[in-house]
């Protein structure tokens, strides 16, 4: 196929604007007569409330509204995208450090926070659970009211969910070598460098909403149901995120917020801090307690894995991230023998949340290390133990799910290549390597609209958001290649449910493969316009005229779309409009409600130093290879996988949340919880691809972006392990951590 | 009430009477009362960089300063770095080496980098990389924003 426009990489959609200072986030928004809100919180992770004296907050200047559960309907409405958990404002007790008690709302935002400074509360500290080992004491405080979920088994208990996968039967025997070991994960945060911000505002008969929110269309529903209004009567704006990560998924304080407007009958924004961001959204930290099985030559013989995945207070979708994420935890490898039981644990803490990679890495960092410290006992290369094991293209390596969809052995070979694996090194080097691979999504519905004008420009509307990951632009790019017209003449517009049509969501690395689909078949619904109109203009058959890829083919010569649509609209003009719909559908039995679209495989290999004087690690060359299909957008692939591997170096080297003996967060904000910057970066990088046109979103592509943060802890320990000659089995590696493990040896 | 502080300020070329609360940082002067909202507010507490201004040609951490402390200065936001329609040489360079992803820390990057170009019309990778060490980013690996301010730098100070 002669491609024009895929497979480039055209500036960036929204890229003008946002390089002029233009692009308008929902911070940066402003309504006439628009309020401004804080939230009043208290200074513990788990406390009764016992009063909350709002009288002084509201006689400062300018407040309008304090609100607190005792002002909300009765019982406190609840929300939650996976169990109705979450109360609107804390409703009795606060369940994490962070958890709001109230709102203050006022005319400038100096006053919302100095009132909020004044709202009393009156509370009795209780004793928190923010470890796993703490919420899985028989006498911890319950986290979750046994109430909400009423004949549950486990209701007593802070455990919210057990998930059980696997296959084959472990048998110890067969195996030579059994390597059995404890990692730790730690509890990081998405950090996006924009921080959450809200508008709602009454709107007609119904209520406007601006979230920066990755699923406006889920948000749309939650609201619908907490205020009994029809789903047209709620309207959510969602601008282009500023980053999300995950982090931007669900439903946090629109809530609150829409509650305020209404009682005050006029807008009301709430911008988060950066330290509230980090209270209202986490990744699940894990403890994975694993067993695998080697033959002598290092074949996989079984894997027993325990997962303990710490979630929050709240459940959010956090119970989908531990079943999703532990279900593929064997890895990419054929594994005769898996039993897998992970565990949703319910805890003190903020409530945990999609994060790129979706449960994935923690696991990982359990498995890949764990190849590794076989790979060394049985004298095997590091490299060579995962290529005997990798599944081949099309094996079945996970019984009733998607076959292997890619070579992955290429994939691993070029990451080898890159690292020059098998080239000596200097003593102070080290290398190590790892695989990761993550399923796509298992159900999805992406609708989109594309509008071919009398002019030949385009415009498509779809309800992605394009939060960074640059859907935009790839809409605009497949629209342009099946409608033959140059790509700066297609619109793409987003983020609004009144006029977009429906699209499930922005996670599991998607959009290109669903919604691309979904313009791709808007685009042929075009094409079949065309032609039936084509036919009539020309007095010949339908069949006579074949309308693909940009182009049409008349009997006697072959035209560029643009060409012809004027003679297709005829004297009246207008447009012609495509509808796409493009489905996956639950299955029932499967125990994730569907097999998975696609893999994203991806082997990282990196070299490392460690300063053995202060244990610090400095990445000298860094390798990451991603199986993605195809690219439709070459850079923005390179983009998005580089900004994968720094983010994964974040956990890996330097970020935790950091809890004093009360369970509260020492280290929230810019200052003490750190994020890579410029100076922190492998001193070479190389971000490379395998494309083999393999996968079943447009052009063979498939999703990618979170497989390049998989594995990254593996492959990073794996160099210090070879460093130091002893592995570290918790995250982060820092210098501290490091240096204590060559302590240990001494 | 407040006693309000009258200041005046070049933005951008252009010259500006207010008063000001003497609490107001420079940063919610230029986003709340000026609408002029390219600056952004990510920490709050001078470590990320979003929030980054020119004041006399210095790059400054725009949440740090407190507007009356702007009394009389030349301030250049990312809003002022384009004339006449033409982008400016870094803001072109971001958008071909694909620094921008979601943008929100561009409009600070951009300035900071303006000012390290001013300073350091040919830096080395190390020196970039040093100068752009207070602007965090989460969706890129800086690479390509550093690729961008190189490729600047390379073409010489008369781009600027």
């Amino acid at each position: 196929m002669n491609l024009q426009t895929v497979g480039t990489s055209p500036h960036r959609g929204g890229g003008f604007e946002r390089v002029t200072g233009q692009q308008k986030y929902v911070a940066d928004i402003k309504l006439p007569g628009m309020l401004e809100s804080k939230l009043v919180t208290i200074d513990c992770a788990h406390a009764k409330i016992l009063s909350i004296d709002t009288a002084e907050a509201k006689k400062v200047p300018g407040v309008r509204l304090v609100m607190t559960a005792a002002d909300l309907p009765q019982p406190v409405p609840r929300f939650g995208p996976q169990v109705a958990d979450r109360p609107v404002l804390a409703d009795g007790e606060v369940k994490f450090h962070g958890e709001p008690v109230a709102l203050v709302v006022a005319e400038t935002l100096h006053a919302a926070e100095q009132a909020a400074r004044l709202v009393h509360v009156q509370y009795e500290e209780l004793p928190a659970a923010f470890t796993v080992s703490m919420a899985l004491d028989p006498a911890a405080p319950l986290v979750m009211d046994p109430s909400l979920r009423p004949n549950d088994p486990l209701a007593k208990t802070n455990i919210f969910n057990e998930h059980h996968f696997g296959w084959g039967e472990i048998d110890e025997s067969k195996a030579d070598l059994v390597v059995e070991n404890t990692y730790s994960f730690p509890m990081v945060t998405q950090f996006a460098i924009e921080p959450h911000a809200f508008i709602a505002a009454p709107d007609k008969d119904g209520i406007a909403v601006w979230s920066t929110i990755q699923h406006p269309y889920w948000l749309q529903k939650i609201l619908a149901g907490l205020l009994k209004l029809p789903l047209s009567k709620v309207r959510v704006y969602a601008p282009d995120p500023g980053g999300g990560f995950g982090g931007k998924q669900h439903t946090k304080y629109e809530p609150a917020l829409v509650f305020a407007a209404m009682k005050l009958g006029c807008p009301v924004r709430l911008v988060l801090t950066l330290e509230e961001t980090f209270q209202a959204v986490r990744r699940t930290s894990c403890e994975t307690h694993i067993r695998t099985g080697f033959t002598r030559d290092g074949r996989l013989v079984f894997q027993d894995i325990k997962a303990h995945y710490l979630l929050g207070a709240y459940v959010d979708i956090a119970d989908r991230v531990v079943a999703k994420g532990s279900y593929a935890g064997a890895g990419p490898y054929n594994v005769p023998a898996v039993r897998i039981l992970s565990k949703s644990i319910l805890s003190h803490t903020p409530p945990a949340t999609a994060f790129r990679g979706f449960g994935n890495p923690e696991v990982n960092w359990a498995v890949e290390s764990n190849m590794d410290e076989a790979a060394r006992l049985l004298g095997i290369d590091r490299l060579e133990i995962r290529l005997r094991n990798l599944a081949k293209k099309g094996d079945t390596f996970i019984p009733y799910d998607k076959p292997a969809d890619g070579d992955w052995s290429q994939t691993v070979l070029k990451a080898a290549e890159l690292i020059e694996w098998h080239k000596p090194l200097s003593p102070s080097r080290h290398r190590g390597i790892a695989v990761g691979i993550k399923l796509g999504p298992t159900t999805g519905l992406s609708y989109s609209l594309v509008r071919l004008l009398a002019d030949g420009s385009v415009i498509v509307s779809c309800g992605t958001s394009d939060m960074g990951q640059g859907a935009r632009t790839v809409v605009a790019q497949i629209a342009a290649e099946e409608l033959g017209v140059p790509y700066d003449k297609v619109s793409v517009v987003m983020g609004d449910t009144a006029t977009v049509p429906y699209d499930q969501q922005t996670s599991a690395s998607r959009s290109t493969v669903l919604m691309g689909n979904s313009v791709l078949k808007a685009c042929r619904a075009i094409h079949a316009q065309l032609k039936t109109r084509l036919a009539k203009v020309y007095k010949i058959d339908e069949s006579e005229i074949s309308v693909e890829h940009g182009r049409v083919a008349l009997p006697d010569r072959e035209y560029p779309i643009p060409e012809l649509i004027k003679v297709a609209l005829g004297k009246l003009g207008g447009e012609i409009i495509g509808v796409g719909e493009e489905r996956k559908d639950a299955e029932q039995g499967h125990p994730l409600g569907g097999p998975a679209c696609f893999y994203e495989f991806n082997c990282t290999a990196v070299e490392a130093e460690v300063d053995k004087s202060t244990g610090d690690v400095t990445i000298t060359r860094y390798v990451t290879v991603s199986d993605v299909g195809t690219s439709i957008n070459p850079l923005q692939v390179r983009m998005q996988d580089e900004g994968a591997a720094v983010q994964g170096l974040g956990h890996t080297l330097m970020e935790h949340y950091i809890f004093d003996e009360k369970g509260r967060i020492r280290n929230l904000g810019a200052a003490d919880y750190r994020i890579l910057t410029t100076m922190d970066l492998p001193k070479e990088f190389y971000s490379e691809t395998v494309e083999n046109a393999d996968g079943p979103g447009p052009y063979g592509a498939k999703g990618m972006s979170e497989g390049a943060l998989l594995c990254v802890s593996s492959a990073v320990a794996s160099a210090v392990g070879d460093a130091i000659g002893t592995t570290i089995r918790d995250l982060p590696l820092t210098p501290e951590r490091v240096w204590m493990a060559l302590q240990a040896q001494k | 009430m407040e006693k309000l502080i009258p200041i005046e300020m070049n933005i951008n070329n252009q010259h500006y009477k207010l008063e000001v609360s003497p609490s107001k940082r420079l940063l919610d002067v230029l986003r709340e009362d000026l609408d002029l909202t390219a600056t952004k507010e990510c920490c709050g507490i001078g470590e990320c960089g979003a929030c980054t201004v020119l004041v006399n040609g210095k790059a400054v951490n725009s949440c740090l300063m407190l507007a009356v402390e702007a009394d009389g200065a030349t301030i250049l936001t990312a809003e002022g770095l384009a004339s006449n329609g033409r982008l400016d040489a870094l803001q072109e360079a971001f958008l071909e080496k694909g620094a921008v992803q979601c943008g929100f820390c561009i409009p600070g990057q951009l300035m900071a980098a303006k000012y390290l170009l001013t300073q350091n019309p040919h830096p080395t990778r190390e020196e970039v990389e040093e100068g752009m060490a207070g602007n965090l980013c989460r969706c890129g690996g800086y690479e390509r924003i550093i690729e961008a301010v190189l490729s600047v730098a390379e073409k010489g100070e008369e781009q600027l």
